[in-house]
């Protein structure tokens, strides 16, 4: 009985001296932090993106506490709502801005697409990058290999498993852009969305001329400027035979999308959804 | 029999060519001459469209110090200067020549003599090497005028003539030695006087047994060249594994093979520099071997550099139809290639035939931790530690573990009992870390 109390009283009184000497410890060394930081932390979503330009949610807490204004700061994924309840908790002006969302610029669907060769190295759309050209004569399209699926952390990217073409769930793409940077034919592309969370995109990247890329993908771009002359809004650039939709000033008409002769045009969450 | 010390593995080497004579390929109707056929920046054309051209005029110039000239290797008419898609679908510049006879330039001997005599100074040498376009020819395409000069603080005592090829099936080298002996060996000659230097070290594998047996013959009669038989092992024809082969000396991790004294050169290239500085020939001329176990007849040519690939296989009944994979090089170091309708460069060594049963990669399990890949670097790299981190995208572990020592072998991917793509990877984590390392400089 004695071996006993003996063994529980010398335990209690190690543990009660480490307690002790842990707590005198904290309170010396203490590093004081500003309070704010952590109620910006627990403001924010808490997914450790990146989409910030942060290394994750609590740095971009810190900067935001420190930085005094919230000029240039913006968290992508918990978007205007998070960034209002930041605002009024510092009390700093928040800007407005629309929401995004990751848009693929090559519908890459198998049978648009002949197919000149299988590759054989490994299943990484960087490595194939390196080698060569891929699976097709489009120099500029979709590996199809998921590099983007992979970097994606809010699940909102997918690969069809029918036409092998990856594809974005709207609702789910916070806009972080880790897919862009992962993408090594820099395909993805984070562009506005409109009311309704409309947004019409080129879903293509080939930069070579119209001949060359139809022969190589049946929804090409071929920079034919046909939806460049139907735009009303002066919206559609082409550059290296490529149009490009400016998202600031594409009012969602559909015309071009209409126009174009290859269907490289898409358009998403319209009542009658054509793509 | 000598070998280098750590690493290395042991493919069969089947040598199906060994024993066919070099045949002359027919002139094209066309050549297309691509503008980058070596490492640096691409020749700037010095022909217009319209412009007739000779065999050996120079049509690109050298563009900066690491880039080597292009001379027609057709005589004819320019009709375009062009691009072209080259075997890996990238586009390359070109110049496209419609040909018409076959008219030399004037100062071009096609007499045939054999020229054993060379009394010009090492810098006139070095003048011809240069104007002549030669690159090294064991694939890697690095101007040989630049591989001459090197840095000052650099003492070279010995000179290494790389006739290895230890990569499977390809034989062209070993072809030269055999049928060009006489000359390689006063293109030794030429580049010891080149360098100042008066040992010569000529490095053979043992599977070429004829060869060396034909050198020593030669040899003999001059001084300060000996050959030595190397025991097989691939990859003895990198150039750090054979210097340590033959010397013993170690290159050290990011520095030049010439801070040990030593410049390497391969047999082609030798051959070449006899051409150039007796004959006055430049580099218009490729040998090489086309090869598979499923060809009806495997054989060595030589062909004009701007001529089809395709043309220099039909020279033996075309590709099979059993053929998975078209491979420009060899098996472990060669790359896949995606169509026949490219032109030969001063790259092309030899066209390998896989046939579909042996052609696709096995599928890849996990790591076991067997360490065999680390056996087998000749580097004495990790590659299971790289290919992990390369899949982390930690590029700056990467580079602090030596990555741009890695010459791209293949030995741990061949060795891998869970066939993973260690390879693949670790080519990726180079060329990143390259490019991070060329950001930093500028």
């Amino acid at each position: 009985m004695q071996i006993i109390l003996y063994t529980v009283l010398l335990l209690g009184g190690i543990g009660a001296f480490a307690a002790l000497a842990l707590y005198l410890t904290a309170k010396k060394f203490k590093v004081e932090e500003d309070s704010r930081i952590d109620l910006v932390e627990a403001a924010l979503p808490g997914a450790n993106c990146g989409g910030c330009g942060q290394a994750g949610c609590r740095q971009f807490a810190e900067k935001c506490v420190k930085a005094g204004s919230l000029d240039g700061l913006r968290c992508p994924v918990g978007g205007d709502a998070t960034m209002r309840a930041i605002a009024d908790g510092l009390g700093l002006q928040a800007g407005e801005s629309d929401p995004q969302v990751a848009v693929i610029r090559c519908a890459a669907e198998c049978l648009k697409r002949p197919t000149t060769n299988r590759y054989d190295g490994a299943k990484n759309c960087s490595v194939a990058h390196m080698l060569y050209i891929g699976e097709t004569d489009c120099a500029y399209g979709c590996f199809g290999f998921g590099d983007c699926i992979a970097a994606c952390q809010f699940g909102a990217l997918s690969q069809n498993s029918e036409t092998g073409a990856i594809e974005v769930n709207a609702d789910k793409c916070t806009a972080c852009g880790a897919c862009a940077k992962a993408c090594p034919r820099h395909l993805i592309e984070i562009r506005r969305k409109g009311p309704k969370n409309r947004y019409v995109y080129v879903a293509c990247a080939n930069q070579d001329k119209g001949a060359v890329a139809r022969k190589a993908c049946e929804n090409a771009c071929i920079g034919c400027t046909k939806c460049q002359k139907t735009c009303e809004w002066d919206a559609i650039q082409i550059e290296h035979n490529l149009a490009h939709i400016d998202g600031d000033k594409c009012r969602m008409c559909r015309k071009c999308e209409e126009a174009c002769p290859t269907k490289a045009i898409r358009s998403v969450h319209f009542t009658n959804e054509k793509a | 029999m000598k070998t280098f010390k750590i690493g290395g593995v042991h493919p069969h080497d089947n040598k199906l060519a060994a024993g066919r004579r070099f045949e002359p390929v027919p002139l094209p109707k066309e050549a297309i001459i691509q503008l980058n056929q070596h490492i640096g920046a691409p020749a700037v054309p010095v022909v217009e469209p319209g412009e007739e051209v000779k065999v050996g005029q120079l049509i690109a110039k050298a563009n900066g110090f690491v880039s080597a000239n292009i001379h027609s290797s057709v005589s004819g008419k320019v009709t375009k200067i062009d691009e072209i898609i080259d075997a890996w679908g990238a586009h390359q510049p070109a110049i496209f020549i419609e040909v018409e006879g076959d008219v030399w330039m004037p100062d071009i001997d096609i007499s045939g003599k054999f020229k054993p005599t060379c009394n010009l100074s090492a810098d006139e040498i070095k003048r011809k090497i240069a104007d002549a376009g030669i690159v090294g020819l064991g694939g890697a395409c690095f101007p040989t005028h630049v591989k001459l000069n090197p840095p000052k603080e650099h003492v070279i005592d010995t000179l290494i003539v790389n006739g290895v090829e230890c990569e499977p099936y390809l034989t062209p080298n070993h072809r030269l030695m055999i049928e060009k002996g006489e000359e390689i060996m006063v293109g030794v000659q030429i580049l010891m006087r080149a360098l100042g230097v008066d040992t010569a070290l000529i490095g053979i594998e043992c599977n070429k047994r004829d060869a060396i047996e034909e050198l020593e013959r030669i040899a003999a009669r001059k001084e300060g060249i000996r050959i030595v038989p190397l025991k097989m092992k691939y990859p003895q024809g990198g150039e750090k594994q054979l210097i340590q082969a033959l010397t013993g000396r170690e290159v050290k991790s990011g520095q030049l093979p010439s801070s040990t004294g030593v410049v390497v050169q391969n047999v082609a290239t030798v051959f070449a520099v006899y051409e150039a500085v007796q004959l006055n020939k430049p580099l218009i001329e490729m040998y090489m071997s086309v090869c598979g176990k499923e060809m009806e007849q495997n054989g060595n040519f030589r062909a004009r550099i701007g001529c089809s690939v395709n043309d220099v296989v039909n020279m033996i009944g075309g590709m099979p139809e059993v053929t998975g994979k078209i491979i420009a090089g060899g098996p472990m170091m060669g790359r896949a290639m995606i169509h026949l309708n490219t032109p030969v460069t001063k790259r092309t060594t030899g066209i390998t035939f896989i046939s579909q049963k042996s052609a696709p990669r096995f599928a890849s399990s996990p790591c076991i931790r067997c360490g065999r890949c680390i056996q087998a670097c000749p580097m004495g790299l990790e590659p299971y530690l790289l290919y992990k981190k390369a899949l982390q995208k930690d590029w700056d572990f990467m580079e602090a573990h030596h990555i741009m020592d890695c010459m791209e072998c293949g030995c741990c991917t061949f060795t891998c009992p869970s066939r993973q793509p260690l390879l693949d990877f670790v080519r990726l984590g180079k060329a990143t870390v390259a490019a991070n390392i060329r950001k930093r400089k500028s």
